[in-house]
């Protein structure tokens, strides 16, 4: 999978004046891609709202972590808090956009990503909350896993972390967006052919007119 | 008035079989030193109470694997590939809550009330029918609160009356903890003299803490980990 791809796609989303969350593995890597000039606060659920940019070995401090467990600086604003004021700002919509990771993803938008029974259930942490509260809930995900089958269902299977959360899906192969007619593919990687794509894909794609590559 | 005392007598006022709560979200805020304490003093069949389970090796994770604990409260293991396992092989109970839920459960408890109503995960396995009402022509659900018998908190300063201050990300759950356990046990590696802490800068007042361990040197869990850079 070509991580590079999604992030350099996904930092496009984020633009100055935004307050974000960036969950646990692909979008906290975000952090390394963000522009100085962008004005964003990135809040981290482990109280911190305006954290900085990940912190060089000289300059960690033992208590500052995002959620993910990166160390990260200041910046001008930030504020510190505990876990039931975070969540206070979570719940009550606060917050502009999440981007978090997926086990599985459907064309309803419901989003899997905590718990695959006997196997790996790593917890819901703070996503329930964050997917349900968030104005805008960006998924960033492989399209495939490792053996090939598409991470992007008709209908997930694992137990959901919420219903019909999700407003744009982005993978190294496309970028998705949910609609009241389905799952509209807005954006194609330029290594791959639409046929491949929809081959590869267990969703029904709607092709926008508009149909772009990244 | 002063709640100082050794680690050794602090900690051996928990008994086999109590519910505990530990500070801490990752590494900040955990008590490292009071876990080890725990950890050699043996105490079985606890409850814990914590956001995570540390990592390998580390915090309440050697407590879990020393066999010490029969279930974890939680809300998200995932750095932690040894406690997953212990759960897969029924090792160990794992309770998951959403974070906020379970901040906020504790945060009522705390709080001398009984339970609230949250819309969070109604529609997911966490919730039964029977936990849902109907309020005003919204489905919603109940909510109890979460107390313990103890709480283990790591405070960046404390006066010899328990007023505690916590630094930076370090506070997350801990003023949540040390509201709602009947026995507040803190350590400390700035013991002060009552008055030299600014009154408005105090995050925990000392009526809820029990009591106060100095730490005369910070060991290495309190340090930088150097795995946790370049990912």
């Amino acid at each position: 999978m070509d991580i590079n791809k999604i992030l350099k796609r996904a930092v496009k989303e984020i633009s100055s004046g935004q307050i974000i969350n960036l969950g646990i593995g692909l979008p906290t890597m975000l952090l390394d891609h963000l522009d100085d000039d962008l004005d964003v606060l990135i809040q981290s659920e482990n109280g911190i709202l305006g954290s900085g940019k990940k912190a060089t070995r000289e300059k960690a401090d033992p208590n500052l972590i995002d959620a993910g467990g990166n160390y990260v600086t200041t910046r001008a604003g930030t504020s510190f808090f505990d876990s039931s004021v975070s969540f206070a700002m979570i719940r009550r919509g606060k917050l502009d956009m999440t981007m978090i990771g997926a086990f599985e993803v459907d064309q309803q938008g419901n989003l899997a990503n905590w718990k695959i029974p006997n196997r790996f259930s790593p917890g819901i942490g703070g996503a329930m909350e964050l997917v349900q509260k968030t104005k805008r809930v960006v998924v960033l995900c492989s399209h495939n896993d490792k053996h090939g089958n598409s991470k992007i269902l008709k209908e997930c299977k694992l137990p959901l972390t919420a219903h019909h959360c999700v407003s744009r899906i982005i993978t190294d192969k496309a970028v998705m967006d949910t609609t009241p007619e389905g799952l509209l593919l807005v954006e194609i990687s330029d290594s791959i052919s639409l046929e491949a794509l929809i081959e590869q894909t267990d969703a029904e794609l709607i092709v926008s007119k508009n149909l772009r590559t990244f | 008035m002063n709640k100082q005392l050794s680690i050794e007598k602090a900690i051996s006022q928990i008994p086999s079989g109590a519910s505990i709560m530990v500070g801490g979200f990752g590494c900040p805020g955990t008590p490292f030193s009071l876990i080890n304490e725990l950890l050699s003093q043996g105490q079985k069949q606890l409850t814990l109470i914590k956001n995570d389970a540390n990592e390998e090796s580390l915090g309440i994770s050697k407590l879990i694997e020393n066999g010490q604990v029969d279930k974890l409260i939680t809300t998200h293991v995932g750095l932690n590939k040894k406690v997953i396992e212990m759960m897969n092989e029924g090792k160990i109970q794992l309770e998951f809550h959403p974070q906020g839920i379970l901040a906020e459960k504790i945060r009522i408890a705390g709080s001398g009330c009984f339970g609230f109503l949250s819309d969070i995960g109604i529609n997911t396995e966490i919730t039964s029918p029977s936990q849902l009402i109907e309020w005003e022509g919204q489905k919603l659900k109940v909510e109890t609160a979460l107390s313990a018998d103890f709480a283990l908190i790591h405070a960046a300063k404390a006066d010899h009356y328990g007023n505690l201050l916590y630094q930076a990300s370090a506070i997350n759950f801990s003023p949540l903890m040390a509201m709602a356990a009947e026995n507040v046990i803190v350590e400390t590696p700035k013991l002060l003299v009552p008055g030299n802490l600014k009154p408005e800068s105090i995050h925990t007042p000392s009526a809820f803490v029990s009591s106060v361990v100095e730490l005369d040197d910070l060991n290495d869990e309190y340090k930088i980990l150097e795995h946790h850079f370049g990912h």
